[in-house]
């Protein structure tokens, strides 16, 4: 079956005073029907802008899409019209941010603001619409609905507002959900209630989901595949348990020994990653990852490793095998 | 680190209330947030004290009533066996030299006008302790204990990432070589591979220089791989207290349970089997605390008594403190 949607060789830059921001580099992932896609990776790794240009939500300028493909359900996206792309956004394909706030219209009632997509989108009467966001904010778990579709954003605490994303997200039964960080601001048995609730929601309503964090904790339960990105690129791609089990990219490694785990007694010193990411103004010419990396050898200073499939559905950009520490 | 140790700080039922004002020329006092509400513990010589909890459940205050950067609206904080809360002027200065804090947020909480130098410098200077040269050299022998090149004396703070940021807020907090550090979340707004980093300079710290530590941050994991106790708190209170081995395998507060339950572990084959304790609700208003036990509204194990009775704070067990009715 193709992909629901396939993402190619995408690049987008920022063109500004200081120069050009190369955020994201040539990323390509594909997503499944029904799938859970987990995309991890630190601050600045290019998550959010690789996301936002998928529906072209990045604001250009100063950004600018200079390569690459979107396909979704084999119609590329970045080849739209702008009418036709407002059609696709949050109906077929919607989005959740995380932080509420800049995305909900303060001086607007949740309810207004819920019943607006649904009679732009699906075309609903006023009652209609009324009718449906009641459910839809009973479905996320707000109790006493009807009554609080009067209050504004700022009466709602993050955890609820962070809800009523997720039910004006779903208000049109998109076939892709992309989450970007939405439980990061949360504190964790609020993200737990969020999270509990996504998934019996992805099992009742059967969309495929792009969920977008820095915590490799939280990808572990929900997603079925994981990308780990840094500077800009894909590093490793892989099902949830051959990532964690079988890290395979010198990055990923990192990241997995310098969390200390809850579920552990012994205490062990935690490997740190040296150095910092790369500043994305002036990406060198060889690995991103060379100045921290302790694998590196010649090669990865002259010449940047492409993903490249190593092992069946486990993708990586390295040069080297990290089981015997010698090149592949 | 050090079971037995001599006690270096304790605190006798602490209270800090906020007054909440009305009007603008005749201002008065409409109520009160109960941000501490009576919080006794004591941190031994050497050790480190983790305090758990969700977001304004009142962990800063706790940090920074200790250190009398807040007023305690009751009780005592002793130490080395001087209550701070009778102290005054000069008196309570000499024995803030030996505490000091690091903040959460390295941006906000170094002078952005003041260079390195400057900023590391400035408690020796207000101490009388050394100045011109002597404060030089010392500046530079606190900048490599972190891990920092001398050279960066003369720089400005926005010059730095967040992680050498914070390096820069731990060497001005060693400068006057105190006996005990408040870590209010010192990581908390670091990636993932620099966290590590700044853990393990704490920890090497902590061994060269004898420190204690009161560790804050919502982070379990990272709190029980720092900390030697931990201290969960949840609206003002402290509601269980154990040692880092007892407190994760044996949580009797449903709050610490449902807490812990709730942190994601990262690997896939542990996530699939876990079971979660999902809470409802969210946390109360500290404004008006529930009555009797605090946690009664969202507690699953709640009984009528938890309605009307506040829980006592008792030791179950030698060692493991908590407040609940039915631990056993
Ligand atoms: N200076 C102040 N004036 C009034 N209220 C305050 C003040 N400082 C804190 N509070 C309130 O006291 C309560 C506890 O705050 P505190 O900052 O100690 O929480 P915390 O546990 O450190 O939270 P976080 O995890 O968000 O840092 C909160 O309700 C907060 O709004
Ligand atoms: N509007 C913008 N103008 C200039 N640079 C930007 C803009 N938005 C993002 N960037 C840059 O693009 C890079 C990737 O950012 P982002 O995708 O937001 O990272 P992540 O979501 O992984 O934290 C960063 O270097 C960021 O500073
Ligand atoms: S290509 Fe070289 S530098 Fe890059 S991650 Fe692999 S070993 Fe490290
Ligand atoms: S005292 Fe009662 S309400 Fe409070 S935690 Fe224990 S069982 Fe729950
Ligand atoms: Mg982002
Ligand atoms: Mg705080």
């Amino acid at each position: 079956m193709p992909p629901l949607l396939d993402v190619r060789n995408l690049e987008v830059r920022f063109f500004t005073r200081d120069g050009v921001v190369h955020a994201v580099n040539g990323v390509s992932f594909q997503l499944h029907e029904g799938e859970t896609l987990g995309i991890v990776g630190e601050s600045g790794s290019g998550k959010s802008v690789t996301m936002l240009s998928i529906l072209r939500l990045i604001p250009q300028p100063p950004g600018r899409i200079t390569k690459g493909e979107v396909l979704f359900q084999g119609v590329d996206l970045l080849k739209l019209d702008e009418a036709d792309i407002r059609r696709i956004r949050g109906s077929k394909i919607a989005m959740v941010f995380q932080d509420p706030m800049t995305s909900l219209n303060p001086v607007l009632t949740i309810g207004r603001q819920i019943t607006e997509v649904l009679e732009t989108h699906l075309n609903m009467s006023p009652q209609e619409a009324r009718q449906r966001a009641i459910e839809l904010l009973r479905m996320v778990g707000i109790p006493n609905a009807a009554e609080r579709l009067n209050d504004y954003p700022h009466q709602f605490s993050g955890g609820m507002r962070q809800r009523v994303m997720i039910a004006m997200a779903l208000a049109c039964h998109p076939q892709i959900l992309i989450a970007d960080e939405p439980t990061t601001a949360l504190d964790v048995t609020i993200q737990a209630q969020i999270i509990d609730l996504v998934k019996r929601l992805r099992d009742e309503l059967g969309m495929a989901i792009i969920w977008i964090t820095h915590d490799l904790g939280v990808v572990a339960g929900l997603a079925h595949r994981v990308a780990v990105m840094y500077a800009g690129y894909i590093v490793e791609e892989a099902p949830v348990l051959e990532l964690y089990h079988h890290p395979r990219h010198p990055y990923t490694l990192g990241l997995l020994g310098s969390l200390p785990r809850l579920d552990r007694r012994e205490r062990r010193r935690l490997v740190s990653i040296d150095g910092m990411p790369p500043d994305l103004l002036e990406l060198p010419a060889g690995c991103p990852f060379a100045p921290r990396c302790p694998y590196a050898f010649d090669r990865c200073w002259e010449e940047n490793p492409r993903l490249e499939e190593i092992a069946p559905n486990h993708r990586i950009a390295c040069w080297v095998d990290v089981q015997t520490g010698r090149p592949r | 680190m050090n079971r037995n140790g001599q006690v270096l700080l304790r605190v006798e039922n602490l209270v800090k209330w906020f007054p909440i004002t009305r009007g603008i020329i005749f201002t008065r006092t409409i109520g009160y947030v109960h941000a501490v509400d009576g919080v006794s513990f004591e941190i031994r010589r050497g050790e480190t004290l983790g305090l758990v909890g969700e977001s304004g459940c009142g962990k800063s205050t706790v940090g920074r009533t200790i250190l009398q950067l807040h007023r305690p609206t009751r009780g005592h904080v002793y130490f080395d066996g001087i209550d701070l809360t009778q102290l005054r002027g000069g008196e309570l200065r000499r024995m803030r030299r030996r505490m000091q804090i690091i903040f959460q947020d390295p941006y906000a909480s170094l002078n952005p006008r003041m260079t390195v130098g400057q900023i590391i410098a400035e408690p020796l200077e207000i101490h009388g302790i050394a100045r011109g040269k002597e404060a030089r050299e010392r500046v530079e022998e606190l900048l490599r204990l972190v891990g920092l090149n001398p050279i960066f004396a003369d720089r400005y703070p926005h010059e730095f990432s967040g992680g050498q940021r914070q390096r820069i807020g731990i060497a001005r907090a060693l400068a006057l070589q105190p006996d005990f550090i408040v870590c209010d979340e010192p990581i908390s707004a670091l990636d993932v591979s620099i966290q590590a980093q700044i853990v393990n300079l704490l920890q090497e710290l902590q061994e060269r220089f004898h420190l204690t530590y009161l560790f804050i941050a919502h982070d379990l994991a990272m709190v029980r791989h720092i900390s030697d106790r931990v201290a969960v708190m949840y609206l003002g209170k402290i509601v269980e207290l154990a040692d880092r081995i007892e407190l994760y395998e044996n949580p009797l507060h449903p709050y610490t349970q449902a807490l812990l339950s709730a942190v994601p572990v990262p690997d896939p084959a542990v996530e699939a089997r876990r079971q979660r304790i999902i809470l409802r609700g969210e946390v109360p208003s500290p404004v008006n605390p529930p009555s009797g036990c605090r946690f009664h509204p969202r507690c699953p194990i709640a009984q009528e008594i938890c309605k009307h009775v506040e829980p006592e704070w008792r030791e179950i067990r030698p060692g493991h403190w908590v407040a609940c009715h039915l631990a056993a």
